[in-house]
This record gives structure tokens, sequence and C-alpha cells, in this order.
């Protein structure tokens, strides 16, 4: 985009236009604050949790003095491939009815496309409360695998229907009429032509659906976690917050140390709620 | 066989539903479940109530509305100039060998979990902002509302920078060479000419950028101090709806937790308006 001009014409522009100037400026300025501090985010946290990914790490028992990351590893794939089964179905038959049967500038596609939307700007937390009020409770499956992975599912339900839909509509519609005109169904040239050529673009949704489902924490503390749990080993049971773990496995000291007086305090709390029993029971 | 087609078809139709039942399941759970809360402990008092004590039957949920207002404002004020003109400078000034290494780093901070942006703001941040703040003799102990805004601008960073740029991409580019021949400099032809053209596209980046900053949970947790009491300073912790739902859920029964689902609703009703102002922008921007 840039038009070019010697080094020495540019100077003397800007020496005319001050303003300019100290708008450029400005620009690079922007631009190396972001950068320079995403470098220093992603260094820092790979210096500082690197040497510590030893082999005891990976041990099979989790205790306090070893906090293995081996429970929340296979919490964590057995939660992604739970909410993936659930999700990727739903997601890719509603991208292949909005791409493929709906008609173009129909009403049913444009609340569709609202609600996918309105579910994509949900924050997690909100995921969260409604996991726990609906499958948790209403449902009666506790705080469970299944709760989370549901909570998960529709969580991620947008991400890939909107990157199946995409793939589906770049799919050529010569293909569609070739298979059409060789005598195949819709139903055929739909699995048969057009699924097959979009396998990349619903692929590259399905592997950003599985980084935010490894990624979440809030969505899953209510729904697939038990609190005192959540307060014993904050970091490495039950799949929360696999990344830290996994580069930094000292996390419990780290963590645990500013928290110390937030747990005093919620140590202190537990005893002036009459009904906490009550409420642990159910 | 056409019998298999129907059924087909009447199965995606149902996956199409998916999300609006969804929505739908969503919207009737949590407001049936958070309205009798603010029924019972009156709409006024929950709104507008200064005071969070929920073991003498306070629930006033003021403090956390302007703590979450507070910290967004604060992240908008960092985040919107340096996203914008880091998305200029993508746009505009990156030299093009560097160019596809600089996006895909874009998508690496969109893509790191909010607990490791967390993690970074408590082992980094708050100690940096906790000597900063006694050195400049206002105290605080580094968790404050400086702090999660500094971290949530970071994590806004992305989703400014993106939307902008793509908007300021769609811009047709004799715009800019109009500009150019009119005897503008090059930046006097971006930031008059190009960017006010790309208005909307720049405001709905703002937009979804408020949204994920009003409903970031645990990265705001790790840093923000979490006292639930009215903001007392910028080096002063403060509590956001966010967190106040996440470290108070465990162990909160009957009214208490009906309040705080009652938080995740007021959050929920924050969410949807910031929503429909998306939609609103984007449909301007078709028409």
């Amino acid at each position: 985009m840039r038009y070019s001009s010697n080094l020495k014409q540019k100077l003397q522009l800007y020496k005319r236009r001050p303003g300019s100037f100290i708008v450029m400026i400005l620009v690079i300025g922007s631009a190396l604050t972001t950068f320079l501090v995403l470098f220093f985010l992603v260094l820092y946290i790979l210096s500082k949790g690197l040497p510590y990914i030893t082999p005891s790490l990976f041990s099979l028992r989790y205790t306090s003095e070893n906090v293995s990351v081996i429970p929340a590893l296979i919490n964590t794939v057995i939660m992604t491939f739970l909410s993936l089964l659930i999700a990727i179905p739903l997601g890719i038959g509603a991208a292949i009815f909005l791409a493929e049967y709906a008609r173009r500038g129909n009403r049913f596609i444009y609340v569709i496309g609202l609600t996918t939307e309105t579910l994509s700007g949900i924050p997690s937390i909100i995921y969260g409360l409604f996991g726990m009020i609906f499958f948790v409770t209403t449902c009666g499956w506790g705080y469970s695998l299944l709760a989370g992975a549901c909570t998960l599912a529709i969580m991620i339900l947008p991400l890939i229907l909107r990157t199946t839909e995409e793939a589906l509509k770049s799919v050529s519609d010569t293909y569609r009429e070739g298979s059409f005109g060789l005598g195949a169904g819709k139903l055929r040239t739909i699995f048969r032509i057009v699924l097959p050529s979009a396998v990349p673009g619903i692929l590259a949704g399905i592997i950003l659906a599985v980084g935010r489902i490894v990624g979440e924490t809030a969505a899953l503390i209510y729904t697939a976690e038990r609190w005192p749990r959540f307060l014993k080993v904050y970091w490495n049971q039950d799949g929360h917050c696999r990344y830290t773990c996994i580069i930094w496995p000292t996390k419990g000291c780290i963590w645990i140390r500013p928290m110390r007086r937030q747990l005093y305090y919620w140590s202190s709390y537990w005893g002036s709620i009459p009904c906490r029993q009550q409420w642990l029971k159910k | 066989m056409k019998r298999g087609e129907g059924t087909a078809k009447w199965i995606f139709t149902a996956a199409a539903w998916t999300s609006i039942g969804a929505v739908i399941l969503i919207c009737v759970f949590l407001f049936a479940s958070g309205f009798p809360a603010i029924g019972k402990i009156g709409v006024v008092e929950f709104l507008t109530g200064k005071i969070w004590k929920p073991g003498n039957e306070l629930y006033g949920i003021l403090p956390m509305i302007i703590g979450s207002l507070y910290i967004t404002a604060g992240a908008m004020v960092f985040g919107i100039p340096i996203g914008i003109f880091t998305a200029v400078f993508l746009a505009y000034y990156c030299p093009k060998k560097i160019y596809p290494f600089l996006k895909r780093a874009v998508d690496l901070l969109a893509g790191i979990p909010s607990v490791v942006y967390g993690f970074f703001g408590l082992v980094v941040l708050v100690p940096w902002i906790r000597s900063i703040g006694r050195g400049l003799g206002l105290g605080g102990n580094g968790s404050s509302i400086l702090t999660a805004s500094l971290l949530l601008a970071i994590m806004i960073l992305p989703t400014i920078i993106g939307v902008t740029e793509s908007s300021l991409r769609a811009v047709p580019v004799q715009y800019y060479e109009g500009a150019l021949a009119l005897g503008a400099t090059h930046e006097r032809s971006i930031f008059r000419v190009v960017l006010p053209a790309a208005k909307s596209g720049v405001v709905t980046g703002v937009v979804l950028g408020i949204g994920r900053a009003v409903g970031e949970t645990m990265a705001v947790v790790m840093v923000a101090g979490n006292q639930a009491r009215m903001p007392a300073g910028l080096f002063k912790g403060v509590r956001t709806l966010t967190a106040n739902i996440v470290i108070e859920m465990g162990y909160a029964a009957d009214i208490h937790r009906e309040a705080l689902i009652a938080t995740g609703v007021v959050l929920f009703i924050l969410i949807l308006i910031l929503n429909i102002v998306v939609a609103l922008l984007k449909r301007k921007e078709r028409s």
C-alpha cells in the first residue's frame, strides 16, 4: 500500500507537517508496544515454565508434594472429546441446513445468524451459570464431566457452525451441479461431494474450538468441578487451567500464596453461613 | 431414497434450531432463577445498594457494576488507541516481509486462554503496579483497577486490531490515493479519509472489545483485588460482576445464591445490549 519515496524527501515532508510526523510516531509506537508486550508475555511464560517440565510432573499419582498434571490432562482430553462429540454433529448439521437447504434471505436464517452471534458474545461465566442451573441442578447430573461437556458444547457451537458454513459456502456451485447432473440426490451430493471438499475449513473450525475448550476455565468451575476440590487443588484436578499446569508446574505455591488471604476469608466465611451443610448435602 | 432425503432435511433443520433453542434455554433459566431474587431484594436495593454483605442479608451490587464499568473504561482508554494505531500500522505501514509474522502474532494473542493472561498479570503486572503505587504514595497492594485495566487492554487488543484492520482493508484504495493526490500526507490520508470511511467497522471492533472486557472473569479475578466495596482509587482493589459470581458461588446458598445468579442476569443483560448494538452496526454497514 505504501507509495515509496526516498528517505530525504520523506523527512522534508514531515518537517513541513509536524502533525503527520507525530501521528506516525504514535502509530509505530503503538505497534511496537503491542508486539513487545506479546513477545514478553510468551517468552516470560515459556522461560519460567519450561524448566519445570520434568518426568515427575507426569507421574500417575497426584499428591500434594508432587502436583502431577496427569489427572488434569486426562480430564481435559475426555472433556474435549465429549464436547466435540456433541457440538460437531449439531454444528455441521446446522451449517448444512444454512448453506444447502435454506433459501437465501430467509427470515429463519437471519434469526439463526442473530442467535449464533449472541451465543458467541456471551461470556463464559454466564455459560457456567447456565450450566450450573440447567445441567447440574435441573437435569440433576450433578458436577460431572457430562454437565461440563454439554456446557462447553453450547459454547463452541457458534464457532463450529460459522466456520463450517463458510467452508460449505466456499465450495464452488459447479461441484453441486456436476453431481446433480450425474444423477446424485441432494443428500449424496452433500456427503460425497460438498462435505469432503469443505473438510479443511471444517477442521480449522474444530481446531479453534478445541483451543477454546482446552483454555476454558470459568464455564467449568460450577459445572464440572466441586468447590472443596476447587479450593484444595485449584489448578491441577479435573481439568482446570491446563496450560498453566503444563507450563508452570510449581503453580501451587505461586497461586496459593497471593490467595492465602482470600482462602482465609473464604474459610471464615464458611462458618458464618448456617445453611452451608444443607447446601453441601444437596 | 426420496424418504431419506426428507428425513435428512428435518434432521438438519432440527440441528439449526439448536442454537435458537440454546439461546432461549439460557434466557429462560437465567431469568427464572435470577428475577425472583431481584424481586425479593427489591430492584432498587439490588441495583443501587452500595453494600454487599451476604452475611447480613445486604445485597447491593452497585459496587460491582461500577467496578466492571471502571475496569472496562480503563481497558478502553489503553486498548482503543493502541489497538486502532496497531491496526493502521498493520494495514498501511507494515513492511510486507514481516506482515505474516505479525498477523500470526496477533492471532496468537487472541488464542491465549484468559487464565494465562491472569497468571501473567499476577506475577508481572501486580508487583509492578504495587511498586508504582507505593512509589507515588498511593498505597495499594498491586491488585487494583489499574492492573485489571492494563491486563484487559492487552486481552482486547486482538479483537480491536482484527476487526479494525479488516474494515480498513475494505475501504477502496482510491480513497487513499485520492487523498494523496490532493496533497495530503500519508498520515493525513489515513486518519482523515480512510479511517472515517471505515468508522462503523472500527466501532464494531470497539464494542466487541467492550463485550469481551465486561465478560472477562478468570484474569480479572486474579488481578483486581476483589474487595466488594465502592472503588476507592486507581491503585485500590475492586470487584467486578463476573468476579462476584465466580468467587462466592461455591459456598452460596438460598437467597445468596439467587442473588449471585441475579448478578449474572445483570451481566447477561449488559452483554445482550452490547450484542444488539453490534447487530445494528453491522446492519448499518451492510445498507
